[in-house]
């Protein structure tokens, strides 16, 4: 007994130890060690990473307002290093207390409990943008935002203090500013701007095909102004937060919901915090399970939970309400590929709702094929997750894997072995989720899950088929414009040949001619 | 009527009578290829052995159709008109044919060999006669040729261009020949053949020099068919010691090759004889020699497996394995490391004692 006690003893004074190694880890310690995590990796791409979590804040903003987004991207080097990158919106603007905690305070912000599809998730964007110009130039972020026409715009000059994960007003003053709403933000870093594959440019692209609802514009540092019009004057519909799904449930999750609930009987419990289960189905559930229906969720053993689990896996639900995702649309998809693409044939599909671990997502794929595109090339595979491009680790991504796996000859394109088709072709991939899953914290690359793969697929394999259908017919069209051509070409030499040959008269010749060409007309061998 | 006006014109016919019955014409033409020949040692040659490709007039095929029958019309032309044209000018008369047309000469001159071959005939037939020179002779010869303006016979005495040397016509048909040498020595290299000129070998030997720079011409391989049946005189061949030499100079000289089958007939030299460079002279003579290069193996190989002569000849099949276990090959010129006149003085004449030992 006694030994016991004194090795006790010796275990508490190593945890008192321990604890007083522990400390708070700084914000720009943690900043430093994790930056790939966050797309800060390389000047290159942070540059545009910055960007692209303005631009993505931008849009939420616009969407949640109603309002037709109108984002200008504007580049300006000081420096071989540095560069000065400046966002500006029409959005709602922010209002005057908040502005310094969404700019200077790491994971502040609202979309990161919910269940529902936006382009942020983890509400580190914009604030990792600024640590960063801070880090690497020491300069403050500089924000201008109005929030109405009466209102007053703010200005203000942010630092973070890396320390207490708190924004520093440096500046902070009331300006004129010619828009009566919006945003503007203004941040000095080190970086690189390139043109060409995963630059600052083709993510605009890409953002304008995700988004026709959208007027972007951008200003590269050589003072070339690209502006990527709207397709359509219409917001997409604004998802909606929903419930789990049945279908996705696993045990762990279904005892902490149990725990958790505010509702008094298992039949409410089913019914008010899941989607698609109604009184009825709920009893059924219950009945399976050999559980109570006004059972008390917080008495309910782990045995029980899991017979409660097998109950709803062996019960059919309606799919989950699709009022929580905001495809394109194929109409919308297919005008943008039309404006972004000089291409000549265009197919696009949003495929329904589908599941995969609860979480409902819509797989959308677009094609567009031919006219000024590069012959030569591989085709340009550009993926999106909930209206975001991912441009970095494609064969990681399982939109890649689903177009390699895909067999292209088939659809009149080139393609050896598993690689990804050559030719003429651009080929679009979105998913729209309440919850993408990522390979990785940076979110590059969506994760293969069996469902995800086989919507995608699908998607894709529709495009193909029209695409097939369009090839096949141009072919055959120009197969007979070949053959009409060569028609008149050649058998007048095959006429004259003979004539020469054997001194025939101007009639025979011609009979010859006519002979020829109508057996050669009627030979449908080419 | 000429032989091959009449051909032509039957083919023709044959091609109009299909058109007008509106059906399918087509024309079948000889397969050219070491696959579609036989060799008999009796017979002498690589002998056609019946493959054919049938070419039928179809869309995708009425391009070189056309372009085949407008060649047909222009050998008539030529043939009746007593005329001729080199290879080359057929290519340019072609660029009167609108689409139908060559765009290089090679083009129209595989339109040429296929013709020759459905006829079975060769191009000076055809009334078209090649750029090319024929090769070089020196010796005791003399060449009956005709004065081209006036028609009377002209004697050319071989042993009179000192240190130059007789050219053999692209054409040799009308050429008469009187000689008493006891051989014709036929030579690879220009080299070689310079070297026993300036040294007049050829008196010294009492025999003809033909240099025939690398692959003999057709005219070549005729010039000395006629001239050795003719006077019946052996030939003895003197090349490099490599796949080329033994192959593609002296195989192609004596049974012809796979692409010329149809017309391996009148330019075959089947008294042909292998004198050397022999890969046994290598250590005979203690000659320098290079390693073989990957196209010479490749080719050994090739040849022992696929060739109808060298698997006849199970003398030129141990000679190759030998050259290949060497890894070796061996130029004529090697001979000079032993003295400049080396294959003069002491070469040459010790082959020549016994030409029983001479390859097949």
């Amino acid at each position: 007994m006694q030994t016991t006690l004194s090795e006790d003893n010796k275990e508490i004074t190593h945890a008192i130890e321990q604890a007083k190694k522990q400390r708070e880890i700084s914000i720009s310690e943690f900043f430093t060690k994790n930056r790939h995590l966050l797309g800060f990796d390389s000047p290159l791409k942070s540059l545009s990473t910055t960007i692209k979590e303005g631009v993505d804040n931008s849009l939420d903003a616009c969407e949640e307002s109603d309002i037709l987004p109108e984002i200008k991207v504007e580049i300006k080097q000081t420096t071989p290093e540095r560069y000065i990158v400046i966002i500006e919106d029409n959005g709602p603007g922010i209002v005057k207390q908040q502005i310094p905690k969404i700019f200077g305070k790491l994971l502040y912000g609202s979309k990161f409990h919910k269940l529902s599809q936006t382009r942020g998730q983890q509400g580190i964007g914009i604030s990792a943008a600024a640590l960063y110009s801070q880090l690497t130039t020491g300069k403050p972020v500089k924000i201008t935002s109005r929030i109405s026409k009466n209102s007053p715009a703010n200005y203000y000059e942010l630092q973070l203090d890396t320390q207490k994960n708190e924004p520093e007003i440096t500046k902070s003053e009331e300006v004129e500013w010619h828009n009566d709403h919006g945003t503007r933000v203004e941040l000095e870093m080190e970086g690189k701007y390139q043109r060409g594959k995963r630059s600052v440019s083709e993510y605009m692209k890409y953002t304008a095909v995700a988004n026709p609802h959208a007027k972007l514009t951008l200003v590269e540092p050589d003072d070339t102004t690209i502006v990527y019009p709207r397709a359509t004057t219409q917001l997409p519909i604004q998802p909606k937060e929903i419930k789990p799904h049945p279908d996705g449930i696993e045990l762990g999750l279904l005892i902490n919901m149990l725990k958790s609930t505010e509702a008094r009987t298992l039949q409410s419990f089913l019914t008010s915090e899941f989607s698609r289960i109604g009184a009825g189905t709920a009893k059924k559930i219950c009945e399976t399970a050999k559980l109570y229906t006004n059972a008390r969720p917080s008495r309910i053993a782990k045995q029980e939970a899991d017979n409660l689990l097998q109950a709803m896996k062996q019960t059919k639900f309606i799919a989950p309400p699709t009022d929580c995702l905001s495809p394109i649309g194929e109409e919308l998809l297919k005008k943008s590929l039309q404006k972004e693409f000089d291409a000549e044939f265009y197919a696009t599909v949003t495929r329904p709702a589908a599941v995969y671990r609860g979480n409902p997502f819509i797989i959308e794929a677009g094609i567009a094929y031919g006219g000024s595109l590069p012959k030569e090339n591989a085709a340009e595979i550009i993926r999106f997750a909930n209206r975001v491009p991912l441009q970095y680790q494609q064969s990681a991504c399982a939109s890649t894997k689903s177009v390699i796996a895909t067999k292209w000859r088939q659809y009149g394109l080139q393609q050896s072995g598993s690689n990804i088709p050559i030719g003429p072709v651009v080929i679009v991939v979105h998913m729209a989720s309440v919850w993408v899953p990522f390979t990785s914290e940076s979110k590059e690359s969506i994760a293969h899950y069996d469902e995800i793969i086989k919507e995608i697929k699908l998607a894709i394999q529709e495009c193909g088929r029209q695409l097939g259908k369009y090839i096949k017919h141009q072919r055959k069209s120009k197969d007979e414009a070949k053959k009409k051509s060569y028609l008149e070409k050649y058998v007048p030499v095959i006429g004259e040949a003979l004539r020469e040959i054997l001194d025939l008269k101007e009639a025979d010749e011609l009979l010859i001619n006519e002979n020829l060409k109508d057996y050669l007309e009627r030979s449908r061998k080419i | 009527m000429n032989e091959v006006v009449t051909k032509i014109k039957e083919t023709a016919m044959k091609v109009q009578n299909k058109i007008n019955k509106k059906s399918k014409p087509e024309v079948s033409i000889p397969i050219r290829s070491l696959n579609n020949v036989n060799y008999d040692p009796k017979v002498g040659y690589f002998e056609l052995k019946g493959g054919k490709k049938v070419r039928a007039l179809t869309v995708n095929t009425i391009k070189s159709f056309a372009q085949t029958l407008k060649m047909m019309a222009l050998s008539k032309q030529v043939v009746e008109g007593d005329d001729m044209a080199t290879k080359r000018e057929a290519y340019y008369v072609s660029k009167n044919w609108g689409d139908a047309r060559f765009k290089e000469q090679p083009e129209s001159d595989a339109v040429m060999d296929d013709i020759e071959a459905m006829f079975m005939v060769n191009r000076e037939q055809l009334g078209f006669v090649p750029e090319e020179k024929g090769g070089d002779i020196a010796g005791k010869l003399i060449v009956i040729d005709k004065d081209t303006t006036t028609g009377k016979e002209i004697k050319i005495d071989c042993t009179k261009f000192g240190s130059g040397a007789y050219s053999i016509p692209s054409s040799v048909e009308q050429l008469k020949f009187e000689t008493d040498a006891k051989f014709i020595l036929a030579i690879e290299t220009a080299g070689m053949f310079q070297r026993l000129v300036k040294h007049n070998y050829w008196e010294k030997a009492n025999c003809i020099l033909i240099s025939m720079g690398g692959v003999p011409t057709r005219a070549c391989r005729r010039f000395i068919r006629r001239l050795a049946d003719d006077k019946k005189i052996p030939v003895y061949v003197f090349t490099d010691g490599d796949p080329y030499g033994y192959m593609s100079i002296y195989r192609t000289l004596k049974v012809g090759s796979g692409n010329a089958a149809h017309i391996n007939k009148y330019f075959c030299v089947p008294q042909a004889r292998f004198l050397g460079v022999t890969p046994q002279d290598i250590d005979e003579y203690k000659l320098p020699t290079h390693p073989l290069k990957d196209v010479d193996k490749k080719k050994i190989k090739d040849v022992i497996k696929n060739d109808p002569f060298v698997k006849e000849h199970k003398e030129w099949k141990k000679a190759l394995e030998l050259l290949q276990t060497k890894g070796q090959r061996v130029e004529q010129q090697a001979l000079a490391a032993h003295g400049l006149n080396y294959v003069i003085s002491k070469y040459l004449p010790d082959k020549l004692k016994d030409v029983k030992k001479f390859l097949p």
